[in-house]
């Protein structure tokens, strides 16, 4: 059926697509208009900033999209960002700094701490996956209780102290960048969100467990009975989504220069809101990672379009939470409309 | 004789205070197409589930002798490398998914990490032509149909290189015309040397495809019958079989029934499909039904059957509405609403009872009011003896077998679902009732024993709009017939003039004409 409708003209396929997608309409709609009326909107400066920013909210909302796809959730993401970003902080910090936390320990090599963290996100993932998937408790509530339990610990091994004095290679290596035109320049973090995406790519339409992510999504039971193992799919889905939140930790403590167990808090909310603001269905089975970055990138310049207007920044909440429900509803009112 | 592909030998299953399966004893030749008829809740399903690995080896007494060798399966994987597969009732299809990707989901094309997607689309067109599909396998299951959807499923088996393959209800969702392609098609399959085993309630086509016919009842398989000889076993035989008792007459006779006037009426009804407004799914129809009439409406599936009777219940179905609907005589300018058309007498009972008939995990007590609370509540407060009394009551009535009406709905057979159904419905006191495929998928008696109700209802000087794809029950039921196709009214007849031949001619030539 789709494909009869390739011979479509221009016009009919770009309404269509607006028509599909009118949050990201409208939004750049909005970034236009503001780029007109605020100076220095279109800037090369702005651009960078706004690629490295979405870098890490990406990862996040990879990690989240596997749960969204498969009719679950994950609110423990932005406690895990901020748990690894704990971890990571406090085992970079330099030996000789006066704040150091773990005074016994040897200043360890970044890479080994990124291996580390990576392995405690997995553990995360793990045990997330391990209740929905073995206990059968529904992934709202399972990651809700998740998510107090991991900001505890963060709190607890953090001494609920800010942690900085990291390594030097650690945040120069993370902050790198090339090229510096005019204000322009290619992050670093821009090349690791764009490695992950591809690898996520490949894995959501290459591999089976990308198939069987959305078989279960689409109708679980079909999946079951085509023999396709729904608990341990569901534990890996989770594990995936543990790993991407460490390394957006990992990532987030060297750019911000600093960690601390708030770190992160409500950034499940915004990885969410991209991924359906990019398509991604809450009622299951659908989303693409093209359309994930989407959603990302223009939830961010939502941000910066309210911070360029001068907006009182606790107003973002409010616009933030109005578009994540927007997002959703519009979402929903496709299938109602189908019945 | 031919050899023995499968043998069941003494298979006891017990679930926690029930013997599903009490020693049975069941066996297939190669080559052969055997059908397994009971009741509902007689353990045709669980057999298979024990066959297929879905109940592993372990949890289960007894042996399967498959090919000559002694099996033990753990999971579905572990039969399906021999051969072993089943099609299960439902559609087992992700509908956002392309057909290729259903077909080889759990099933993939390629190495360990990629799926090689060219083969994949490639194998399943093969397999698709085989089952007579000119779809390519690129397209989304959702945009092609049900009968369609159950051939894939049937090319999904061929994929996994099916020995036996065992089809559980397979025409439940498909209209008499796709029924009739996939029996044929599988009779088609049987000239290729496959073994195949079908669960079904429609006796007519087991009668039609099947070699031998196993009878299972409470648990056991009673006998074999032998469907070989130059004449069909009659239908007669095999239920005689399945309720362990002689039914002489499958439609109970409607006595000391006066029809009375004109009860509801429309005239010119015309509804739009919802999404895309340019298309009719009720096309022009005028129809009416008497106090104390039962009249029967029958179409293929699509023919706007169950769209025309949602119409009518308060408009909850389509949009752009014209056309005129009196009852008694008068003129009625219906809300858009469900409650609306409750307060007029008229109530729809759904074809889709656990969709959006029933509340599963409620109660029957609960289910029984639902649709009239007002009569057992004061100040909007519910009166709790009134609640159970009235449940006692429906459940006395409509004899629903339960220990208790405080049982929850979901746990009930097919059948008694049914009648909580209507329970719920009668309790509102219509005095139209629009029945929407009122016995699908439930077993003989208990379609016997809702053929009752129905005349316990027109007794009672109710209307009764009956709408069903089963002929034979709309046969047998009605006393007057209208005919749709394509959201048009093609006939109306009188039960005694109307023969399975002269429907079926007034639909295709409709159809010829459209």
């Amino acid at each position: 059926m789709e494909a009869t409708k390739s011979h479509d003209n221009f016009g009919k396929v770009l309404t269509r697509t607006i028509t599909r997608n009118p949050i990201v309409f409208l939004l750049l709609i909005a970034a236009i208009v503001v780029g007109c009326i605020v100076e220095n909107f279109f800037s090369w400066g702005n651009l960078s900033n706004l690629m490295s920013n979405t870098a890490v909210r990406f990862l996040i909302a990879l990690g989240v999209s596997g749960c969204l796809i498969t009719k679950g959730t994950d609110l423990s993401a932005g406690r895990q960002v901020g748990f690894a970003a704990v971890v990571a902080g406090i085992l970079c910090q330099r030996r000789d700094y006066n704040g150091r936390l773990w005074k016994f320990m040897p200043e360890m090599n970044i890479g080994l701490v990124f291996v580390i963290v990576v392995l405690i996100g997995m553990i995360w993932g793990l045990i997330n996956g391990l209740v929905v998937s073995k206990l059968h408790v529904p992934p709202f509530i399972a990651t809700l209780g998740t998510q107090t339990i991991i900001y505890g610990i963060s709190l607890v091994i953090s001494d609920a102290q800010p942690i900085g004095g990291f390594q030097k290679i650690y945040t120069t290596l993370i902050n790198g960048r090339i090229g510096d035109v005019k204000g322009f320049y290619l992050p670093y973090l821009m090349f690791v969100a764009l490695l992950f995406g591809v690898v996520f790519w490949f894995i959501y339409n290459k591999m089976r467990f990308g198939k069987y992510m959305y078989a279960i999504g689409g109708n679980d039971i079909a999946a079951e009975v085509s023999g396709v193992n729904t608990t341990r799919t569901l534990m890996r889905i989770y594990i995936t989504a543990g790993i991407m939140y460490a390394v957006a930790g990992y990532l987030l403590a060297a750019k911000s220069g600093g960690a601390s167990a708030s770190m992160g808090q409500g950034y499940e909310l915004e990885a969410i809101a991209g991924c359906t603001i990019g398509g991604v269905s809450t009622t299951g089975g659908i989303g693409t990672v093209p359309g994930i970055l989407v959603g990302v990138l223009v939830f961010e310049l939502l941000k910066i379009i309210l911070q360029f207007l001068g907006v009182n920044p606790y107003y973002n909440y409010v616009v933030q939470g109005l578009v994540i429900v927007l997002a959703v509803a519009m979402d929903i009112r496709k299938y109602i409309a189908k019945k | 004789m031919a050899k023995v592909l499968l043998e069941m030998r003494n298979i006891t299953k017990t679930f926690p205070g029930v013997k599903a399966l009490d020693n049975v004893n069941f066996q297939v030749e190669e080559g052969e197409i055997h059908a397994l008829v009971g009741e509902n809740g007689a353990g045709k399903s669980t057999l298979m589930n024990v066959l297929s690995g879905i109940y592993p080896h372990g949890t289960y007494e007894g042996d399967i002798i498959y090919d000559g060798e002694v099996c033990q399966f753990h999971n579905i994987k572990d039969s399906e490398k021999l051969g072993i597969v089943i099609i299960h009732q439902e559609l087992a299809l992700v509908p956002e998914m392309t057909i290729g990707e259903n077909m080889y989901l759990g099933n993939e094309r390629g190495h360990k990490f990629a799926i090689d997607w060219n083969t994949t689309y490639a194998e399943a067109d093969k397999y698709l032509k085989m089952v007579g599909l000119s779809e390519s396998s690129k397209v989304q299951v959702k945009t092609i149909g049900t009968g369609k959807q159950q051939l894939v499923e049937i090319a999904k088996a061929l994929a996994k290189q099916a020995r036996l393959l065992i089809l559980d209800e397979p025409t439940s969702s498909l209209n008499e015309e796709d029924s009739r392609a996939l029996l044929d098609l599988m009779l088609e399959f049987k000239k290729q040397g496959m073994t195949m085993i079908i669960i079904s309630h429609k006796l007519n086509e087991v009668a039609y495809v099947a070699d031998k016919i196993t009878v299972v009842r409470d648990g056991a398989t009673i006998e074999t019958i032998d469907n070989r000889g130059t004449e069909a076993v009659s239908e007669e035989r095999i239920i005689k079989g399945m309720v362990g008792r002689e039914m002489t007459n499958r439609f109970p006779k409607r006595e000391g029934v006066t029809i009375g006037d004109i009860q509801m009426e429309i005239d010119h009804w015309t509804v739009h499909h919802p999404l895309y407004p340019e298309r009719k799914v009720v096309d022009d129809v005028s129809m009416y039904v008497r106090k104390g009439e039962v009249v029967g409406i029958y179409g293929l599936m699509g023919a706007g059957r169950t769209e025309l009777a949602m119409s009518i219940f308060g408009q909850s179905y389509g949009t752009n509405f014209s056309g005129e609907l009196k009852i008694d005589g008068k003129q009625i300018h219906m809300k858009k609403s469900e409650s609306d058309a409750i307060r007029h007498k008229i109530a729809y009972v759904t074809e889709d009872r656990k969709g959006n008939g029933l509340v599963l995990s409620q109660s029957i007590k609960v289910n029984t009011s639902l649709a009239h609370l007002d009569a057992i509540s004061k100040h909007t407060v519910i009166d709790g003896d009134k609640e159970y009394a009235v449940a006692e009551e429906y459940r006395d009535k409509l004899r629903i077998k339960t220990p208790s009406v405080e049982q929850l709905v979901g746990n009930l057979s097919g059948g008694n679902q049914q009648k909580v159904l209507l329970a719920k419905w009668m309790f509102a006191e219509p005095d139209i009732m629009l029945l929407d495929e009122p016995t699908r998928g439930i077993d003989v008696g208990a379609k016997y024993e809702i053929y009752c109700i129905i005349n316990d209802l027109a007794a009672a000087g109710k209307s009764v709009v009956m709408i069903s794809s089963e002929l034979p029950e709309v046969l047998g039921m009605s006393d007057r017939i209208y005919i749709m196709n394509e959201g048009k009214m093609v006939g109306e007849m009188k039960a005694e003039d109307a023969t399975q031949e002269n429907i079926m001619a007034l639909i295709l030539q409709s159809g010829r004409g459209a």
